[in-house]
């Protein structure tokens, strides 16, 4: 009876002592001492460069800002949390985050499956979220808290059918796609939708799940329908993989990817196998503009390598929600959400930030090809509503001139039907001097 | 047809990866009747010993054939060594309780490899160093196979002969088979069985990190956890033989290689998806397991070793 009691009083007692944490956690939600902010990423499962970079952003941003004096004042703490890259311990390093160490915002995650398994949380805390990268349309249905700083995979998958039909010429396109992936699913989705649209065909398609190690059962049967392009919407762990593996078997048709390519480990994967494929992305380390130039620099001078769209869109995310706390005045969760989906022509990296009334940023994409470890600009193309700022090359020389590019009828709109202001209706600018 | 070919050798070249793991598996039942479920994990520790040999002795900077000699046989030896100590420390002390104390055991041991490697290099896929010069050649119309293939076929079944004389024609080999027939009796004819013991693991461990090796020249991802599922794969390859039979093994491996592949490229057609793939390994065991427990080779009267 002794020993219940005795461990009765011990569990009361650290219940107290979590009860007073709570209450005067690091956060608190007042108005002096550091503003507390969460970031949770993949920094150690099969993501990981994904989470590792987003994070080298926020911070990056976080120490800029507090450099210059902070928010009103305050400085910025971050705090980070490691999710391995599984959306159910997303869920738990979010729930973490919000009850004990009482963060403003939240920051997160770049796979849209584990941004969809945390955001339920935020919106139920009343937490705000910017996610710096899922681009799946489901997440920031979630709620009026969560809201992002990138485009969508309506926008980008038809991005990519456009390049493929209009610039490649492609009749004929097969898809592989993860299969367990909501990103994957969601672009599958809609380069599909937007490349039958352009009189295209889908030819072949092929699932992979996570993990998998060998693919070249479904490349062979890629392969035997002979198509102009193999779409492949995946995660760089397993494309380059799928790249190598295609090469071994001889196939010369270009993969055509999203943002989830862009990697450092990609290379060390696929190699040479890679050369000649192109992706669609957030922004271009090679922009010539004095903001990203300065961005890629300060960059490489911390880190020690080139950025790469994650840190860009994990530089964005921060500064966008510096700048939303800025305006709100406070880091009271309504007045900040309401700040956050405020924000208009916010000038970041990875272009200028508004977001929509449903909480996505409009951008446009560029188009990269990949060339001997190299992201190669080839062109930008842009959202239906907005167009090419006053470029200084003339786009004239190319033979699609925007005026005569086809406008896409947007995407079937499915249970994720896409944001209005980001259906699937692109304008193209080109370089003058496009290296194709 | 093209196709079906190039299935074939797709098929064939996971297959014999399972072959070789899954003689490991089958050369520790036939002698101790234990089913060690660390196995797996030295074809992880294979692949990564190979990994780190190839960065510290330079050899990552780029293909050649030296250094993909070094670092394969490197590899064999330290996982033969690995191998080698967790018989020693995990499985010799305990061997004279109930096998079932074993199986726990070597499931045990399995989780502390995986967990060590986790926690000292963590759980994201590492890249493998490409140490061949990739090339594809074509043969029947439009077949491809690529050097990474030939030299998974060429190695496997190099080592597999080997195997093969080791056992039916040395001394030691003659050790080995005495002591998979009787244990005792082999130890009161003057058999020194832990040696021989010992050197089984020796043997099958060096099998399973060439295989680590050479799948990753193949698919150049490697992570601490790569030898579940493929050791999983290796051990249904192993009974669907026959467990303790060697030929069995090598049969085993290739038709689940082959299955696996064949789901993946024809499966749609007929609408099974190709997440399926892990699933049909596991049918198979299911269903010999029902129908033929011995395995398609495996006899009471099979030479055993």
């Amino acid at each position: 009876m002794k020993r219940i009691l005795l461990s009765l009083g011990l569990i009361a007692s650290l219940l107290f002592v979590f009860a007073c944490e709570r209450k005067g956690g690091p956060g608190a939600g007042g108005n002096s001492g550091p503003i507390v902010i969460g970031y949770y990423g993949d920094l150690s499962g099969r993501t990981s460069n994904f989470g590792q970079s987003t994070k080298n952003g926020v911070e990056m941003a976080a120490d800029e800002i507090n450099k210059a004096g902070g928010i009103n004042g305050r400085q910025i703490t971050i705090l980070s949390e490691d999710d391995e890259g599984r959306p159910e311990k997303a869920a738990t390093v979010v729930t973490k985050l919000i009850d004990q160490d009482r963060v403003v915002a939240l920051l997160g995650e770049v796979a849209s499956g584990n941004t969809l398994a945390a955001a339920p949380k935020a919106q139920a805390a009343k937490v705000p979220m910017i996610s710096p990268s899922s681009t799946n349309p489901a997440v920031t249905q979630v709620g009026n808290y969560i809201s992002r700083v990138c485009f969508i995979d309506p926008f980008q998958g038809a991005v990519m059918a456009k390049f493929a039909a209009n610039t490649l010429k492609a009749k004929k396109a097969a898809i592989m796609l993860d299969f367990n992936s909501p990103y994957s699913r969601g672009l599958t989705e809609f380069f599909e939708s937007s490349f039958t649209k352009l009189g295209g065909q889908i030819v072949n398609k092929q699932s992979y799940t996570q993990g998998d190690r060998d693919y070249k059962g479904q490349l062979t049967a890629i392969r035997s329908t002979n198509p102009d392009v193999i779409y492949v919407p995946g995660y760089y762990g397993e494309v380059g993989v799928i790249a190598k593996q295609a090469k071994q078997l001889d196939i010369k048709a270009p993969m055509l990817g999203g943002d989830g390519w862009d990697s450092t480990q990609l290379w060390d994967l696929g190699g040479d196998a890679l050369n000649g494929d192109y992706i669609s992305n957030h922004y271009s380390v090679d922009d010539p503009s004095p903001a990203i130039k300065k961005f890629v620099a300060d960059y490489k001078a911390r880190y020690g390598n080139v950025p790469d769209a994650l840190a860009a869109l994990g530089y964005d995310a921060m500064r966008v929600l510096a700048d939303s706390i800025n305006r709100a005045g406070t880091t009271e969760g309504p007045k900040l959400k309401d700040a956050i989906a405020a924000t208009k022509d916010f000038a970041g990296v990875t272009g200028t930030i508004s977001l929509d009334k449903d909480r996505n940023a409009v951008k446009p994409a560029v188009v990269l090809k990949l060339q001997d470890k190299k992201y190669v600009y080839v062109e930008t193309i842009y959202p239906e509503g907005m167009t090419a700022p006053a470029a200084p090359a003339a786009p004239a020389t190319s033979g699609t001139s925007p005026a005569a590019a086809p406008v896409l009828s947007p995407a079937k709109a499915g249970a994720a039907a896409p944001a209005k202001a980001a259906s699937p209706a692109v304008t193209t600018k080109k370089p003058a001097a496009s290296p194709q | 047809m093209d196709t079906f070919v190039q299935q074939l050798i797709n098929g064939l070249t996971i297959g014999a990866i399972y072959a070789l793991i899954a003689l490991g598996y089958t050369m520790v039942y036939g002698i101790l009747r234990l089913i060690n479920f660390a196995h797996g994990d030295i074809y992880m520790v294979g692949a990564f010993v190979g990994y780190f040999l190839a960065f510290e002795l330079g050899f990552a900077a780029g293909p050649s054939l030296v250094g993909l000699s070094v670092v394969l046989i490197g590899s064999m030896i330290a996982a033969a060594l690995v191998g080698m100590a967790i018989e020693r420390f995990a499985y010799r002390p305990i061997r004279k309780y109930a096998r079932m104390t074993t199986l726990i055991t070597a499931i045990g041991v399995s989780l502390l490899i995986e967990n060590l490697f986790v926690a000292r290099l963590g759980a994201a896929p590492r890249a493998f160093p490409q140490l061949l010069r990739e090339q594809s050649y074509t043969l029947f119309g439009n077949a491809a196979i690529s050097k990474s293939q030939i030299l998974i076929f060429a190695v496997s079944v190099a080592l597999m002969v080997l195997l093969q004389w080791v056992i039916f024609k040395t001394k030691v080999g003659t050790a080995m088979r005495a002591v998979s027939f009787n244990l005792n009796s082999a130890k009161l004819m003057g058999i020194n069985t832990d040696f021989i013991i010992s050197f089984t693991f020796a043997l099958g461990s060096a099998l399973a990190a060439a295989g680590g090796v050479l799948t990753a020249q193949y698919n150049p991802q490697i992570d601490p956890l790569m030898g579940i599922i493929t050791g999983l794969k290796a051990f249904v390859a192993a009974v669907l033989g026959g467990i303790g039979n060697i030929p069995g093994a090598v049969l085993g491996g290739l038709l689940i290689g082959i299955a696996e592949t064949f789901v993946v490229g024809y499966g749609q057609n007929v609408g099974v998806p190709t997440t399926f793939r892990d699933a049909v390994a596991f049918a198979i065991l299911i269903l010999v397991l029902l129908f033929r427990p011995t395995g398609l080779l495996g006899s009471t009267v099979q030479e055993k070793v």
